[in-house]
């Protein structure tokens, strides 16, 4: 138990490490998703009357994308670093390689998430302090590493993965989509109890694909 | 030792005992563990180094033991990285970036991490390859003790004397199969040369 | 174990694909009969309401296709049998084919019927997912590597995509509902569907089964046929 931890920790940690010395990552990341909400604002015409309609839809088009975006990068980087096939040789358990990738992504997104929302908030002037938006959030980009570092693991073996992986996680992810678009309208609208139902089917989706990737992975890692 | 022309199977041998890559029929098993149905124990028995050294290249060479000792549960990581680095001379080069180190030096950091939690079998990809001649007989140094404690080695090279010195058993493979057998190598060494000569010449015609 | 040495198929047309084949095309004709000739057309909806029996059977052989996907997959993992792989794939190129033209047909219907081509209700949001899911599913089989590896991805993605349609369902059902309620099965209301109406469907739902039965078996062996062709082209290399 202790030495699975330990290695657990030890995935996050040389993830993390490589971010700080090579940040290729969490800031063109960041830097994209904020041109993509600016582009997004001017596409749907974000007027003040329109903003609880329009505002969903920018937020959550953008963070899909980002996290599309993150996952093609996950498990290439990994690749280009030269490691993954020394990390194929541990004797760990490929759901704990699993865990630790999934920790390290949901680390990243949720890095640029915390720069991203308060600016968001800003441009379609929403109160900074949305606790069920920032929940909302992170429960939805949960989901979206459970499927996405799957994909990210095949894509880096495929050709066209930049374009692959988005056809595969689009479709899958978009429950958790829908969950995160329906709980910021709920929010805006200020339902409470509709963006609590919505709140728990992402958390279902969450478990859902956590233990089926947790239990698939194996059979995507190595050749 | 396991000799062979370029595309006869090594590299696949060394990847499969290793688990990186899967059987596609048939099965194996390394230091008594098979490798589909234990891959775990497996992994945990073996040491591999092939062609890449299999570090992440922008972190040190010692993160890289360090994130590599994490993974096999080894026991005070610190002093094992210490003197293994220190054996290899790598103690001045760690805390450059592995993408900083000459190619020579990049195969020590690898031979580092497949040695670091003291496996059974050292699976060994033409570790000869690109090292200068003191760290070649450290290599030797470190085969031989190695064995003399007990461990097995595979190692694949193209260098036929040099790998027939360090030999207990010589195997030479030919379209995935093997082609010549020796198991007393060290007496054979001339024969099996010859014999081997034989084998790369009928790959010509 | 995966076993690459699994007997290779002979080019030949096994017997039972023959009579398939015979059964699919005569209940083809004897649908397309009932249908063209005999079914009257239904009083409200008027001749368009023919496409329905087109449509209906279409989206029951697409998602008996991704069903088999799902479950011939998850024996390939279990398994390890290339056969199983050689099923999954079959089954999800018809099953994309048959998915294209129940979205068709059913745009064909809903235009005169709800006086839109599209709307997004759970039923079809999630078909339409399903099949982009499965299309996803042929890229990633052309653009992964050959053998094993890409068989396995094949095989997730199978599981992972069939996995989603309840919740999709769901999630698009809290989104909104527009669509009206199921016309077969036990919350059919009754007298929704005339005495001829029902044996046409249920004719016509025999021909497409049967139909599809054909198409994955034959398909199936032209699969086997191809990875017998790349192993032998790969042993020769």
């Amino acid at each position: 138990m202790r030495s699975a931890l330990t290695a657990l920790w030890g995935i996050i940690w040389k993830d993390l490490l490589l971010e700080v010395r090579s940040k290729e990552l969490v800031l063109p990341l960041l830097v994209f998703v904020l041109a993509l909400v600016v582009l997004f604002s001017f596409a749907f015409e974000a007027r003040p009357a329109l903003v609880p309609l329009v505002a969903p839809g920018v937020l959550w088009s953008a963070l899909t994308f980002l996290g599309t975006l993150g996952f093609v990068r996950l498990f290439s980087l990994e690749r280009e670093q030269g490691g993954l096939e020394g990390l194929l040789t541990c004797p760990v358990p490929r759901s704990l390689i699993y865990a630790g990738k999934l920790l390290a992504g949901v680390l990243f997104l949720v890095g640029v998430e915390v720069v991203l929302l308060p600016i968001f908030s800003a441009l379609f002037n929403l109160p900074f302090l949305l606790p069920r938006l920032w929940l909302a959030t992170f429960l939805a980009t949960l989901g979206f590493c459970a499927v996405g570092v799957v994909f990210s693991a095949m894509a880096v073996h495929t050709r066209a993965r930049e374009v692959l992986l988005p056809v595969l996680f689009f479709p899958v992810a978009l429950p958790a989509i829908i969950a995160g678009l329906a709980t910021t309208s709920a929010i805006l609208k200020n339902e409470p109890e509709t963006a609590g139902r919505w709140l728990s089917l992402t958390l279902a989706f969450d478990i859902l694909y956590l233990v089926v990737g947790g239990a698939l992975f194996d059979y995507i890692l190595g050749e | 030792m396991v000799f062979g022309p370029n595309g006869s199977g090594k590299t696949t041998l060394v990847r499969v005992l290793g688990c990186l890559t899967r059987p596609t029929s048939g099965w194996a098993s390394v230091a008594g563990f098979p490798v589909h149905t234990h891959p775990l124990q497996a992994r945990r028995a073996v040491g591999v180094l092939t062609h890449a050294p299999l570090l992440y290249a922008d972190l040190t060479v010692w993160e890289n033991l360090l994130f590599f000792a994490r993974m096999f549960g080894v026991p005070q990581p610190g002093q094992r990285i210490e003197a293994l680095t220190e054996c290899l001379g790598l103690t001045e080069r760690l805390h450059q970036r592995v993408r900083t180190l000459s190619h020579g030096l990049q195969k020590r950091a690898g031979l580092a991490r497949a040695l670091l939690h003291s496996p059974q079998v050292l699976l060994l990809d033409e570790p000869e390859a690109g090292l200068d001649a003191p760290a070649l007989s450290t290599l030797e140094t470190l085969i031989r003790e190695h064995c003399a404690q007990g461990g097995a080695v595979l190692l694949t090279t193209h260098q036929v004397a040099w790998g027939l010195s360090l030999a207990h058993q010589a195997i030479a493979l030919w379209e995935g199969r093997v082609a010549l057998r020796e198991a007393r190598p060290q007496e054979y060494a001339p024969a099996f040369q010859d014999a081997y000569r034989r084998l790369l010449a009928g790959a010509g015609g | 174990m995966p076993s690459a040495y699994d007997a290779t198929p002979s080019g030949a047309v096994p017997i039972w694909e023959r009579l398939l084949l015979g059964a699919t095309g005569s209940t083809l004709l004897a649908s397309l009969a009932l249908i063209f000739l005999w079914v009257p057309t239904d009083v409200n909806l008027g001749v368009v309401q023919r496409v329905f029996y087109f449509h209906v059977p279409l989206a029951w052989t697409a998602f008996l296709a991704f069903g088999i996907v799902f479950v011939a997959s998850i024996a390939y993992l279990w398994k390890g049998s290339e056969r199983w792989d050689s099923l999954a794939y079959a089954s999800a190129e018809i099953g994309v084919v048959l998915g294209a033209l129940m979205l068709a047909t059913g745009s064909i219907w809903a235009r005169p019927v709800w006086g839109v081509w599209w709307t997004w209700s759970p039923r079809l949001t999630t078909s339409l997912i399903l099949w982009l899911i499965y299309l996803g599913y042929l890229l990633l089989r052309a653009y992964a590597p050959k053998g094993p590896q890409g068989a396995r991805f094949g095989a997730v993605l199978g599981i992972i995509g069939f996995l989603d349609v309840p919740i999709v369902y769901l999630s698009v059902q809290w989104w909104r509902d527009l669509h009206p309620g199921q016309v077969i099965g036990p919350q059919a209301e009754p007298g929704a569907l005339e005495g001829p109406m029902v044996v046409t469907l249920l004719v016509s739902l025999l021909a497409f089964t049967l139909l599809f039965a054909s198409l994955l078996a034959f398909r199936y062996r032209l699969r086997r046929l191809e990875d017998g062709l790349e192993r032998m082209r790969y042993a020769r290399a």
